[in-house]
């Protein structure tokens, strides 16, 4: 069995990390920075860093955000959110970033993903689709956080993205993004088993039985983990961030530790849980 | 003293990375793409993702394949990363058949897709693995002699070298069922197949190593 990574993901606005729901209603939950020096510190095996927002007005934060974490952090790191052009991709990993992470600009133009991993390798591509199940239960893929519809089947999509030279897929579904009710480990299966580039799963998980099971059932190489390991280093390190955030935090300041569904967890705790599982990691 | 590091540039891939690495310990690195940069350096990196035949076409194109013979032959130190590794090989299987920099007898193949009670092992190969050591005692006076077998390193890769000489294997990692090389070391000529600048502090400690056996 492979060797399951674990992938700290930090949703990015600005100069914030944010988590919403759905992929909305964000709420600051600190800087980037702290966050992820914490989970390169302890057992992170990757960072993926998504700007949500991704106006071009607000980019330069986001380089900086890359600068100042890779100087720092010796471990692969991915950045998604308003990747357009040849250009864009040189400028975040000229800035540091090992991996992008490709949505609009590949379902408007798919050769642009043949373009890019013929430039840059294909295991600089990843191409993310953000999956929304539909009545009849087939899944679509939307852009702009899950906002707007392309008309693309999600299947299809997956299988034609690996052809056009993808190195990585991540497939967050929307539906459960943020909820705490775990990942879905149906379309993360489905497309796991049909392509053969490993499949990130990320969306959902709210308790540790999630993670096992988006391995075993879900069939996921890797996972994605935002809320679970975001509440945990707030609920243990708050005194750290004081005065350092801008935006709304008061609820951060009110000390509230119910965190609804979500259940905080370290990775230290995640790995241990699903080794337990018989499930193979870096300790 | 500080060392001169050139880091060779020949437009693929992060070499960012092989830089922030280099000047954490306190290394001045230089990112160039000039011949003549590279052979006034004490050291030279040569890095790189992406596709075997699109990198022997830029290294030729920049005159950069001759610099690094001439450097080679020297005798001065030269590490390969990843894609750096497999162009040192005479030859890769990637569409077809493509010539490497030969200074390494051997090719580079593609992974076989391996399916194993009902697991699947992915191409590329995107995880932490471990490294081996092939013999006992293979690793003391060498760059990883600050490892041991069994730790993680991060590795990228779809295609892998097999150099015909076995001597020369300084690790093997497995995948699945397949064993394959995963470092090499040949004479003053140092390459991985994993990501030293990107397994953690133990990584780092792989060039602390290499730059400090060979000075």
């Amino acid at each position: 069995m492979n060797n399951i990574r674990i992938i700290a993901r930090l949703d990015i606005k600005g100069p914030n990390l944010v988590k919403g729901i759905h992929l909305e209603g964000l709420r600051v939950l600190g800087k980037p920075e702290d966050f992820a020096r914490y989970y390169y510190g302890h057992g992170a095996d990757e960072l993926f860093y998504q700007d949500v927002v991704a106006s071009l007005y607000e980019r330069n934060s986001l380089h900086e955000i890359i600068s100042a974490t890779a100087k720092k952090s010796f471990i692969p790191l991915t950045v998604g959110g308003g990747i357009r052009t040849i250009q864009d991709i040189r400028d975040v990993l000229r800035a540091g970033a090992d991996k992008v992470a490709i949505n609009t600009a590949a379902i408007r133009n798919p050769d642009f993903i043949k373009e890019a991993s013929h430039k840059f390798g294909s295991s600089t591509i990843v191409v993310s689709i953000e999956a929304i199940k539909q009545p009849d239960g087939k899944y679509f893929a939307f852009v702009d956080n899950g906002r707007e519809h392309t008309g693309v089947e999600v299947l299809s999509w997956a299988k034609k993205v690996e052809e056009l030279g993808a190195g990585e897929i991540v497939i967050t579904s929307v539906d459960n993004e943020g909820s705490g009710i775990g990942y879905d480990n149906q379309i993360t299966a489905q497309i796991a088993e049909l392509v053969s580039i490993p499949v990130i799963a990320h969306g959902g998980p709210g308790k540790l039985q999630h993670f096992h099971e988006v391995i075993e059932k879900g069939k996921a190489d890797a996972i994605a983990v935002a809320s679970v390991i975001h509440y945990d280093f707030i609920a243990n390190r708050q005194s750290d961030m004081e005065n350092r955030t801008e935006g709304n935090i008061s609820y951060l300041k009110s000390g509230r530790t119910n965190f609804g569904k979500i259940q905080p967890s370290s990775i230290a705790e995640i790995k241990q849980h699903i080794t337990q599982h018989h499930i193979a990691c870096r300790p | 003293m500080t060392k001169k590091i050139a880091i060779i540039d020949y437009q693929l891939g992060n070499l960012f990375s092989v830089k922030q690495a280099c000047e954490y310990l306190g290394h001045s690195a230089t990112i160039t793409t000039k011949p003549e940069d590279i052979l006034a350096s004490d050291y030279a990196i040569l890095p790189g993702v992406g596709a075997f035949g699109d990198a022997m076409e830029n290294l030729d194109k920049f005159g950069l394949t001759s610099a690094i013979h001439e450097f080679v032959k020297k005798g001065k130190p030269m590490m390969g990363v990843c894609l750096g590794l497999q162009l040192l090989l005479d030859s890769s299987d990637e569409f077809g058949s493509t010539k490497g920099l030969n200074i390494l007898q051997g090719t580079v193949k593609k992974f076989p897709l391996q399916v194993i009670d009902g697991h699947s092992y992915k191409v590329p190969q995107i995880q932490w693995n471990t490294i081996q050591e092939p013999q006992p005692d293979k690793w003391g006076n060498t760059p990883l002699q600050c490892c041991k077998s069994g730790d993680f390193v991060y590795f990228v890769h779809s295609f892998y070298a097999e150099p015909t000489d076995n001597q020369y294997i300084l690790s093997t990692t497995r995948y699945g069922n397949f064993e394959y090389c995963s470092s090499v070391l040949k004479d003053n000529v140092f390459a991985t197949q994993f990501h030293p600048e990107k397994s953690g502090l133990y990584g780092v400690n792989i060039y602390k190593e290499w730059l400090s056996l060979f000075n």
